[in-house]
């Protein structure tokens, strides 16, 4: 008998503990739509914080700068002649980018966080999913108030996708961008190429490479590979790639699977990081992209493919990670070609991939009508040229880019050349394990792998991510 | 109970310091609640979550779903899952059952007899790398196995060699190697004063060498030691986390034990039912090796 209830015990205590816990998970995410919009809204004492991941003096210092030094102390000052006084705060973080979306939505699922975020375009499908944000419209608890924002007749249709998911607006999108590849003219002085040099075919950038692999310890060519360098391998590597073999990643509602087109991209890999061309251990090192970012501005790479993040807040001279003092003469760009010439998605010659973030509101900010207003302040075309500071960026807004692309021949290139030929990245929440599956092929191929077992590991990564053999592309 | 002490036992009494159940029940409340908040209940809630999708972002993270067993035949399916268990155990077999204990023990034999000031020394030296916090002592690391410009690659003159790229799991072993000795090195030293002066000095009258006065006069007086000491450090080394500071489980999940394993599922994956599923086997593995050491050490007694 004794034996018996002592065995018992603990059982009957652990099944009641399993039968209290089941149905715990997640369900308290549940309540939060009920939360009343107009809460504390008449509050004269307002306490607001905004995330971002930027850190002044490192990660996008500009931006950080711009949210502590000017956009705070101008909304303070207008607030207060409301009679409101506002106290706003800046968490900066200066982390890889997975890194910042993992403490989010930590934060996020403790229902704590900023009041107010950015995030990466690509993540509003699964925070949406996860019930860590919410339509705007819900939030602020008042349609029109949103949909009557004059801010929004400004933004393009597609940048405001970057916001949405399943024709809802979450948040307001904070510009675009566009990849080219960027090169370093002395090198190809050095070697013997064009300064203005711009490839029609992937064999050009072969052919390019190979000049350049005789100059002493120069890298040719820098296309990201590998998982840790993150989404930055499938955004500037894989997707430019595959758009140039006439392939998207998600078509008609199925995602690539194991495809010619796919298995070019991986040979292409191949190519670069088997001969030489390219240097695979950085791509496999945990702080590959910013050492390729230092070695370009050491003039020990030749040719990489970034976004035109990479002029405005790497290479740039002022307030870049990896500075070049000679930035305006030493390098220069060109669009990125398809495989071959009319072979690119659309029949296209060139190719390109555009991203972007939005800022969206905590729901579970305790100031919902403040943060909306700050959010539409931050948007209004004073503060986007103001964040700006005289330097040039593709902004949400058509009025400011009229205005400022002129003054950057890189970004009017951008705005001008690139943007009518980019693709965006589908705003679908199985779409970062579709990535994550990409960049694991690339990390196969340059560690030696074939293109063929890497393609068909793929696929089997792919079938689990989507759900389902049908929801997949394959030859 | 208060009932029945009032009368005569009709049995010796168990109750030996003669609290009664009651205020027994009372003194232990206090430390049952701590382990059962901070201990019990997590463990539950981690098998909870391994029976469930959930996830950390996306659909699952709102409404996951009981799935049963499914995360654990995925498991026993999973090829980075074996990876990282094989991994993991050279990591335990290289770093703790042969680095750590093996230089322990030899520092603490070589140091018995060594004048006092070099034995402080040395002491100071190995306590050094295990009381520096894990953050500081993998940036050393990393800055000593650097590719460009690192510590070891001017010592030995072989720039651009990229040393965690290449050799990770070498790499891992020498860190904690270092970084873990000191803990069998202190071990050690206490228990090689348990051992008989008066054995130590026969063994050398009838001319037995080092290595047989090791074997035959040394080891069965220590030997409960080594058994206990071998499986902390076991323990400690395989579910040790500080292999993501040098290396992240890279490159290509080249060195990634099963701690690293889990926070890469959970976290970069964020599938956190898979994750939780995960833990709990590596929860039943540490159970078994404490299994097999326990009746190891109750077989010398």
């Amino acid at each position: 008998m004794r034996s018996l209830s002592r065995l018992s015990g603990p059982a009957v205590l652990g099944t009641a503990a399993l039968l209290l816990l089941t149905g715990c998970l997640g369900s308290s995410g549940s309540g939060t739509g009920d939360q009343d919009a107009n809460r504390n809204a008449d509050a004269k004492k307002v306490e607001l914080t905004i995330g971002s991941n930027a850190v002044k003096g490192g990660k996008s210092s500009a931006g950080a700068t711009f949210i502590e030094d000017v956009l705070i102390p101008k909304f303070v000052a207008e607030q207060k002649g409301k009679g409101v006084d506002v106290t706003v705060k800046f968490q900066g973080d200066g982390s890889d980018d997975e890194v910042y979306k993992q403490k989010l939505s930590l934060d996020l699922q403790n229902k704590s966080g900023p009041d107010l975020f950015q995030i990466d375009g690509i993540w509003v499908g699964e925070f949406a999913q996860a019930g860590y944000i919410k339509p705007l419209t819900d939030t602020v608890g008042d349609a029109a108030k949103v949909d009557d924002w004059d801010g929004w007749k400004q933004i393009p249709e597609t940048v405001q996708q970057l916001g949405s998911f399943e024709g809802k607006r979450y948040g307001v999108p904070g510009g675009t961008d566009g990849r080219v590849l960027f090169f370093n003219k002395k090198l190809f002085q050095q070697a013997g190429l064009p300064a203005d040099w711009q490839p029609k075919s992937w064999d050009d950038i072969i052919a390019a490479g190979q000049a350049l692999k005789k100059l002493p310890g120069v890298t040719p060519i820098q296309i990201n590979a590998g998982t840790a360098m993150g989404e930055a391998t499938t955004m500037q590597g894989v997707l430019p790639l595959l758009v140039g073999t006439g392939a998207t990643v998600n078509t008609d509602g199925k995602w690539l699977g194991d495809t010619p087109q796919l298995r070019q991209v991986l040979d292409f890999y191949h190519q670069i990081y088997s001969t030489g061309l390219g240097d695979p251990v950085l791509q496999r090192e945990a702080k590959g992209r910013d050492k390729s970012f230092a070695e370009f501005a050491a003039n020990k790479i030749g040719i990489l493919a970034e976004s035109d993040y990479f002029w405005r807040s790497v290479v740039e001279p002022k307030e870049g990670v990896a500075k070049m003092a000679d930035r305006d003469t030493a390098v220069g760009w060109a669009l990125i070609p398809a495989s071959k010439p009319g072979t690119g998605v659309k029949g296209q010659d060139y190719v390109s991939m555009s991203g972007g973030g939005a800022t969206v509101i905590n729901p579970n900010t305790k100031f919902p009508q403040q943060a909306w207003e700050l959010l539409q302040f931050m948007n209004s075309a004073e503060m986007v040229k103001a964040s700006l500071d005289g330097a040039a960026k593709i902004t949400q807004r058509t009025d400011v880019n009229n205005e400022v692309l002129a003054t950057d021949p890189m970004l009017n290139f951008v705005a001008t050349k690139v943007l009518p030929i980019t693709q965006f990245r589908p705003g679908l929440a199985e779409y970062p394990k579709i990535s994550a599956a990409l960049q694991q092929a690339t990390a196969d191929v340059v560690g030696g792998r074939s293109t063929d077992a890497a393609a068909k590991a793929y696929e089997k990564a792919v079938e689990t991510a989507a759900g389902g053999k049908d929801k997949v592309t394959s030859n | 109970m208060a009932s029945a002490s009032a009368g005569v036992p009709r049995q010796p009494a168990r109750d030996v310091a003669g609290l009664g159940v009651g205020r027994a029940l009372g003194f232990v409340a206090p430390a049952m609640l701590l382990i059962g908040a901070f201990l019990v209940f997590p463990a539950l809630w981690t098998i909870y979550i391994g029976i469930t999708n959930y996830r950390l972002t996306g659909i699952e993270a709102i409404s996951p779903s009981i799935v049963g067993l499914r995360n654990y035949t995925d498991a026993l399916n999973d090829t980075l899952f074996h990876n990282a268990l094989w991994l993991t155990m050279l990591f335990v077999l290289g770093s703790a059952i042969i680095g750590q204990n093996f230089l322990g023990f030899t520092l603490a034999w070589v140091m018995r007899r060594a004048r006092p000031v070099v034995r402080r020394t040395v002491e100071g030296l190995v306590l050094l790398a295990w009381i520096l916090p894990s953050t500081v002592v993998a940036y050393l690391w990393v800055a000593f196995f650097d590719r460009d410009g690192g510590t070891l690659n001017s010592m030995l003159g072989t720039p651009g060699t990229a040393w965690l790229i290449d050799y990770p799991m070498a790499c891992l072993v020498i860190f904690n190697t270092w970084r873990g000795t000191a803990f069998s090195m202190m071990l050690y030293s206490s228990a090689l004063q348990a051992v008989p002066p008066s054995q130590l000095e026969s063994a050398r009258m009838v001319g037995a060498s080092g290595w047989q006065t090791l074997r035959d006069v040394v080891f069965p007086h220590i030997r409960g030691h080594v058994l206990t000491n071998t499986l902390l450090i076991s323990l400690w080394t395989a579910n040790d986390f500080s292999p993501f500071l040098l290396t992240k489980g890279g490159p290509n999940h080249e060195s990634e034990t099963v701690p690293v394993y889990i926070y890469n599922v959970a976290l970069q994956g964020g599938e956190l039912g898979y994750s939780s599923a995960i833990s709990f086997l590596l929860l039943i593995a540490n159970l078994l090796v404490s299994l097999i050491y326990l009746r190891l050490l109750r077989r010398r007694s």
